[in-house]
């Protein structure tokens, strides 16, 4: 089986752990993610204020290049790109006189009609392979890995994109569960990373990144899992100053849920690119025997 | 009919129309000898005037332009047939609309035609006398159905009370002392209870539900289906030896599944809800029983005095005709888990688990602790507004009680744990009923109750405490507490399985399960079926004064229908 893909920009550099170990992941599990030709930024980079309608124009085409591929299902790895594309769609489903517009606008492209329909990796894991399938996959199941799933904001905000239960999520839960991990749960799991104020105000988001971090250290987490290079800068990069003021704290592994899933699938630890990972996961994985040989 | 006689009403309230055209055009009609206009037809110099009217011109049919024949038609159809005419010969024609004089009296020409057309073709209605049985079924042992079984016993008549758990009692009975005057249940509504029990016209069916109902006003057949208590009620004694010796320990119904350190709380397999019950008679919970589940216990059967276990009983089915229905089947609180942002904690409670708590006839009589390690909290926080009052989200209505019930347990809790601190977020506090503003301004004043006016947007446990997020909306602030304990007010919904009894008994709800009033304002007491009243929160949130009052009153309205031998009904005849 084949699932349409589209990685977005920081796939391509610095979450290329995600995309490698997602990948590696999904053909073990039988779908072969097929990228999108010619794709480009997915348009969360552009406001959503002002003219509403010109901020759509990189997400639709984005979607038109699925509809070029014969496709009407596309999946994402980033949980910001899903929120960009997944918004977009509904606008222009909602919006007719929008949706033209911007199709009078791209007039060198196809139309979209919003008929693409937008996924998480999370959801094709959920709804299309399901739970059961996953499990007997599974080649050596995480034990006594104790990790905190993180959803952040944009998985499951505006309501109506949500993939999951808006104020208690359960789908990070049950795919770690499913691969053996004992699931922490704690209560910054839909709390924002803090997102691009990351540039302007770095204090502030090393503030929001310490109340994260520290909360899974309170409930006694390993580890955090979490699906979007965002929120992977905010709480996994940030350590680094978080370790040298504080001298209580030794740093957080930050995984991505991809990165745990293609382990536990008995993947090689290669395709999950631990070096990308600013605080290195590999001796927290090593104390529970969990690198493979 | 050939002697028509049209009087248009134009009171102020009434649409306008051009009267002067509209009498000219109805002078002209075949049959019409009479047409008038005249103001508030429905006093008594109106009536007087219509009644002149058709002696003085011998008028044989009647038409009567007015407002919805709803609430009017008594009044004429009075007036008419005190004058000498049929009441099926007089029409109220309905010309209420919105729009300019213009529109308003085309269409209330072409009403006029219509009615008179239809008046010409009336049949006298079919009168049909059915005899009144004079013995009523209410549905719902709480205190509104107390109220209307007792208040209607003692009338002199039968009443046949059904309630679900097997003791009467309602919710009230699992209340600390109740606002505004802080008396408790256990010693204001136990002696209810017990007349109740004991009263000659009353039999209690407890542990029992309805099955079916068919019939009408003054003849209504009833089954009713007896659970299965797997006790010989009529052999018990009530002793209670039984449930001193059952091993299994249960998390109870009753004390809304608390689950209190040292088990203070629990019931065992055999149990009843409370040591003032009526009737005072166990059951056997099938689930938790090592008889039914491992088949191999008779501790209950051993220590019986009476040999009243009898573990193949099966649900039984009573039969009953009565003449009329009274239906008081309460409420249930919206589950705690319908609030997501809120932990699944131990120390995060509803109302009436911290009633239980405070209740000096409770598990900890009265010792105010918290569930997770049975400590003194001395921080706890209310919640108003959970569910209610949040269209999007939860319910839009307002659930009337919890402002008040919450005030009375910050103040209970202060007078138990004086070094303690209540606080309470609201988004408006809602004190409508007699002396209530004066309890609140006490709690605030005497007991230091601190009012948040914002909601809690988060709630969760922090080590020993639980940690809330929320808002200060009068200084626009964020707030972050943390606090020992959480109550939660949350909304108010009609009891389970309100729609599906409703169903059977053919009356009407609204889309939330509660049952509805004849007429909002004017016909509270009156469900949409003759013969069946309604008292109390299946209506509609209401406090214990309300609820009382509206038992009371369902009471008279059954007495005055058992005044009479037998109900005229007039159905509309077949052509």
């Amino acid at each position: 089986m084949t699932l349409s893909y589209y990685p977005g920009c920081t796939l391509k550099t610095k979450a290329k752990n995600l995309e490698d170990s997602a990948i590696a992941s999904m053909a073990v599990l039988g779908t072969d993610l097929v990228e999108l030709p010619r794709w480009n930024c997915c348009g969360t980079v552009y406001s959503f204020a002002g003219d509403e309608e010109l901020h759509q124009l990189a997400p639709v085409r984005n979607l038109i290049r699925v509809k070029e591929m014969g496709s009407d299902k596309v999946a994402t790895l980033c949980s910001f790109c899903y929120n960009t594309l997944k918004r977009a769609d509904l606008l222009v489903k909602n919006n007719p006189a929008k949706m033209q517009t911007i199709n009078t606008f791209m007039e060198e492209e196809i139309d979209y009609e919003g008929d693409v329909e937008v996924v998480h990796l999370l959801e094709v894991l959920r709804d299309d392979i399901g739970w059961d399938a996953i499990a007997e996959k599974v080649q050596m199941p995480l034990k006594g890995l104790k990790v905190a799933p993180y959803y952040g904001c944009t998985l499951l905000r505006p309501q109506e994109i949500a993939i999951d239960d808006v104020e208690r999520p359960s789908i990070m839960h049950d795919l770690l569960k499913t691969i053996g991990c004992d699931v922490v749960d704690f209560p910054y799991a839909t709390e924002c990373c803090g997102s691009y104020q990351v540039i302007s105000n770095p204090e502030f988001v090393s503030q929001r990144a310490w109340d994260i971090l520290s909360s899974a250290v309170r409930r006694k987490a390993d580890a955090i899992a979490l699906t979007c290079p965002l929120c992977d800068a905010n709480l996994d990069l940030t350590q680094k100053d978080l370790i040298q003021k504080r001298s209580d704290f030794n740093g957080l592994p930050v995984f991505y849920f991809s990165q745990l899933l293609a382990l536990a699938l008995g993947l090689d630890p290669e395709v999950c690119r631990f070096e990308l990972n600013y605080v290195d996961p590999r001796p927290l994985l090593e104390s529970k025997g969990l690198l493979g040989k | 009919m050939e002697r028509i006689g049209v009087f248009i009403c134009h009171c102020k309230l009434m649409t306008p129309i051009d009267t002067d055209m509209v009498l000219e055009a109805i002078r002209r009609k075949p049959g019409v000898v009479h047409a008038e206009a005249y103001a508030d037809l429905c006093v008594t110099p109106g009536l007087e005037q219509i009644r002149e009217a058709i002696k003085s011109e011998g008028l044989d049919g009647l038409l009567i332009t007015s407002c919805s024949p709803v609430l009017h038609q008594e009044v004429f159809r009075q007036a008419v047939t005190s004058a000498g005419l049929e009441a099926h010969h007089m029409r109220l024609v309905d010309i209420r609309s919105h729009d300019g004089i213009k529109e308003n009296t085309e269409r209330a020409l072409e009403a006029i035609d219509r009615e008179l057309d239809a008046l010409k073709a009336s049949q006298p209605p079919v009168h049909r006398r059915v005899p009144v049985i004079k013995k009523v079924l209410v549905i719902g042992g709480g205190i509104a159905g107390i109220r209307a079984s007792l208040d209607i016993a003692d009338g002199g008549y039968q009443v046949i009370l059904v309630e679900r758990t097997h003791s009467i009692g309602g919710h009230m009975i699992q209340y600390s002392e109740t606002f505004p005057t802080l008396d408790c249940p256990q010693c204001i509504e136990t002696p209810l209870m017990t007349e109740t029990g004991q009263h000659d016209n009353i039999t209690i069916y407890a542990h029992s539900e309805i099955e079916e109902v068919s019939g009408g006003i003054g003849n209504f057949k009833v089954k009713i289906r007896r659970k299965a208590a797997y006790v010989d009620w009529d052999k018990c004694n009530g002793c209670l030896m039984c449930t001193e010796k059952c091993p299994p320990r249960v998390l109870s119904e009753y004390e809304r599944y608390l689950n209190l350190p040292k088990r203070q709380a629990h019931r065992r397999a055999i149990w009843v809800p409370h040591a003032q019950a009526v009737p005072m008679r166990p059951i056997i919970d099938r689930e938790h029983c090592l008889h039914f589940t491992k088949g191999k216990c008779g501790v209950c059967v051993d220590t019986c005095p009476n040999k009243a276990i009898d573990f193949e009983q099966e649900d039984r089915f009573v039969e009953v005709e009565v003449g009329a229905i009274v239906v008081a089947s309460g409420f249930d609180l919206m589950p705690k888990s319908f609030i997501k942002e809120y932990d699944e904690d131990p120390d995060i409670i509803e109302g009436i688990e911290f009633e239980r708590i405070l209740c000096p006839a409770g598990p900890t009589t009265g010792k105010v602790i918290r569930p997770s390690d049975g400590k003194e909290p001395k921080e706890v926080a209310f919640i108003s507004c959970c569910g209610s009052r949040d269209a999007e989200h939860g319910v839009p209505y307002c659930s009337r009680v919890c402002c008040m019930y919450l005030v009375k347990q910050a103040l209970l809790y202060k007078h138990v744990c004086h070094d303690g601190q209540a606080y309470i977020f609201y988004m408006d506090i809602r004190t409508t009923g007699k002396n209530y503003e004066e309890f609140v301004q006490r709690a605030v004043e005497e007991d230091n109750v601190l009012y948040i006016r914002g909601r809690a947007s988060k709630i969760f446990r922090e080590g020993d405490k639980l940690k809330i997020w929320g808002a200060d909306t009068l200084t626009g602030k964020r707030i972050e507490m943390a606090v020992d304990l959480v109550v939660l007010g949350m909304a108010m919904l009609p009891s389970e399985g309100a729609k599906e009894l409703a169903a059977k008994l053919g009356i009407e709800t609204d889309e939330y399960g509660f049952m509805t009033e004849l007429h909002a304002k004017l016909q509270p007491l009156e469900s949409s079926v003759p013969g069946i009243f309604l008292a109390g929160c299946c209506q509609g949130p209401k406090d214990i004064q309300d609820t009382v009052a509206q038992g009371g009153a369902a009471a008279s309205k059954v007495l005055a229908l058992f005044a009479q031998d037998e109900v005229e009904l007039e159905e509309a005849a077949v052509s």
